[in-house]
């Protein structure tokens, strides 16, 4: 199944990519020869086949709901593009124009 | 100064408990080698000396307090980039991580460290681990020791140069479709992938986590089945580790192979795009086994051609939901002056991934999107349980399998960087192995008669074989015996 040029500019906004014009002509090529070889996957009969999701049968995991030590404020926010008072500074999400 | 290219890892633990050398002289010797060999190589994001200095001061101490120095005091390790070590920065080659600061170490690493060695560096590899020549590195390309206009293989291109070209005797490397195991055959190294779960992934950037699992690169199957030695075991910080007893994976690896069933993959062997060098080495390996005293048969996986198409919407589907994490906020390249959060979001990934970053991401959100879902990621996950099913019945009959690591040997730089499909077929060979959550190691069968260049065997074996696996390969290892050491390392010795 063939990807159109629309379809490319839609999965990159899903995947949060803001791609160029070129990029998205070059992506909508590379994606449909890679998926033309990925097709063939199609063909197989595998209605009866289950799914394997894990190699190995893995089974849930819980420990005890207790507080342990982890990374601290500082530590967290060492890699911030911009942090102010203990927190990760964004763009204004809420509100805009002159709300204050 | 010592010549670690001579020493393995228990030489030179033992040479510093025998006070022959210091731990210091021995890092002193593998940065030596970085210095004089890497400006060419290019093995290495990152070189820590202070680090691997401050590991050699704790050993030198304990040899003078007369502590009993664990089984790899002293010995260099490198780490591939995506690991996270505290004091270093985790880039994995992108630009999206050039600054990332370690916040915590990974398990792997800290057992690693635990057990006596010393952190040399961070090596180059494919972005996020995504391709097979470390061409795909924002920091610019590894070369390979044996031919410096060819790839090292990837995406741990770093880690096994380095093991290659004698700058450390161990490194770790991440393997989700065969980027331990391709770059070791490309070499002329020894490279494991433990079976999923053998291995904590906790502190390793995840890539495809149903499928990833770290292990170790080294000269010899002796050091690697040491280096796995210190690394397995169960992790409560990684919920897919598994809970087994302890084992000595060198224990095994003198008793030979003797009544060892071995299947050759012959189906495999003679898919097209195989060198015919590489597939005359793969039958002659089969008859040094059968030479050793092994039963040597054939054997068919008929289901492993569908492993590419099934692993190629697997690993991007999981890669895209591991990769929405890069997103500005927390960590890594944030976009000067974005209107809002969506334009900061979607500015910030497109200028910090590199092109195949977003073409793996962009091929994993739509395996992934509504009314494609089905089609691809079910399909895919349905083909993976053929190809276990394909390994389970071959298991059954055979000890372990057979098969080239990589259909060829080290390609040019450049040569296939523009067409992503013809890289996706290097790891034709490795991502069934991934797909079945099995163990292998690839090892140096011979060297190319036309090139000179390494070529790679595949021993797999079934989940939790390691011990069988390695026992194949140190037969096979001392029956081939022929010189493992690059002519760039010739050079300067």
């Amino acid at each position: 199944m063939a990807i159109s040029e629309e379809q490319v500019r839609h999965v990159a906004l899903l995947a949060r990519l803001a791609l160029t014009d070129e990029e998205v002509t070059r992506l909508g090529e590379d994606l449909n020869s890679i998926l033309g070889h990925i097709d063939t996957i199609q063909q197989l009969d595998l209605a009866d086949v289950p799914p394997t999701a894990h190699a190995l049968d893995v089974v849930n995991e819980t420990r005890a709901d207790e507080v342990r030590p982890g990374l601290s404020t500082d530590e967290a926010l060492a890699n911030a593009p911009e942090a102010a008072d203990g927190a990760f500074v964004i763009p204004r999400i809420v509100g805009g124009g002159d709300a204050s | 100064m010592i010549d670690l290219s001579r020493l393995t890892a228990t030489q030179i633990r033992d040479g510093i408990a025998d006070r022959l050398f210091t731990a210091r002289e021995v890092a002193e010797a593998a940065l030596g080698r970085i210095e004089a060999l890497d400006g060419q190589v290019h093995a290495f994001n990152q070189v820590t000396a202070e680090l691997a200095y401050a590991a050699a001061e704790r050993i030198d101490d304990a040899v003078r307090s007369d502590v009993v120095l664990p089984p790899l005091a002293g010995v260099p390790v490198a780490l591939k980039d995506n690991m996270n070590l505290l004091g270093t920065r985790t880039t994995c080659s992108s630009r999206i991580l050039e600054n990332y600061e370690s916040a915590y170490d990974c398990t792997a690493v800290r057992r690693l460290l635990d057990a006596g060695a010393l952190p040399v560096g961070k090596c180059n590899m494919d972005e996020f681990a995504f391709g097979s020549s470390t061409e795909n590195s924002a920091f610019g390309p590894t070369r390979n020791p044996w031919d410096l206009e060819r790839v090292p293989g990837g995406s741990s291109g770093g880690s096994a140069a380095a093991v290659s070209a004698g700058m450390t005797t161990i490194a770790l490397g991440s393997d989700t479709g065969g980027s331990i195991r391709q770059p070791g055959a490309l070499t002329g190294t020894v490279a494991l992938k433990p079976t999923y779960g053998r291995v904590s992934r906790y502190g390793c950037v995840a890539f495809a986590s149903s499928l990833d699992q770290i292990g170790p690169f080294a000269k010899t199957v002796q050091e690697c089945a040491l280096a796995l030695n210190a690394i397995s075991g169960k992790d409560p910080m990684d919920a897919t580790s598994v809970d087994r007893p302890a084992e000595d994976f060198t224990a095994a690896l003198s008793s030979g192979v003797a009544g060892l069933r071995v299947g050759v993959a012959t189906d495999l062997l003679e898919a097209e795009g195989c060198d015919p060098a590489v597939r005359a080495s793969v039958r002659a390996a089969a008859e040094t086994f059968a030479a050793l005293g092994a039963e040597v048969g054939e054997a068919q996986l008929p289901s492993a051609e569908h492993g590419l198409s099934a692993y190629y919407i697997i690993g991007p589907a999981e890669a895209s939901s591991n990769l929405a994490r890069f997103d500005g906020i927390r960590y890594g390249h944030r976009t000067p002056g974005a209107e809002d959060v969506l334009d900061l979001y979607m500015r910030s990934r497109a200028e910090g991934f590199g092109p195949e970053s977003i073409r793996r991401i962009m091929l994993g959100t739509y395996a992934l999107s509504a009314g494609y879902y089905d089609a691809y990621y079910g399909q895919a996950q349905k083909a993976r349980t053929l190809i276990k099913r394909d390994f389970d019945a071959a298991f059954e009959r055979f000890d372990v399998l057979l098969t080239p690591t990589s259909p060829t040997v080290a390609f040019k730089i450049g040569e296939k960087a523009s067409d992503p499909l013809a890289m996706y077929l290097s790891d034709f060979y490795t991502i069934p192995v991934n797909l079945a959550g099995n163990t292998a190691v690839s090892l140096p069968s011979g060297l190319d008669a036309a090139s000179g260049l390494p070529i790679g065997l595949q021993i797999i074996g079934p989940h939790f074989a390691e011990a069988t696996v390695l026992q194949a390969a140190a037969a096979f290892e001392g029956a081939a015996g022929f010189d493992t050491t690059p002519p760039l390392v010739r050079e300067v010795q």
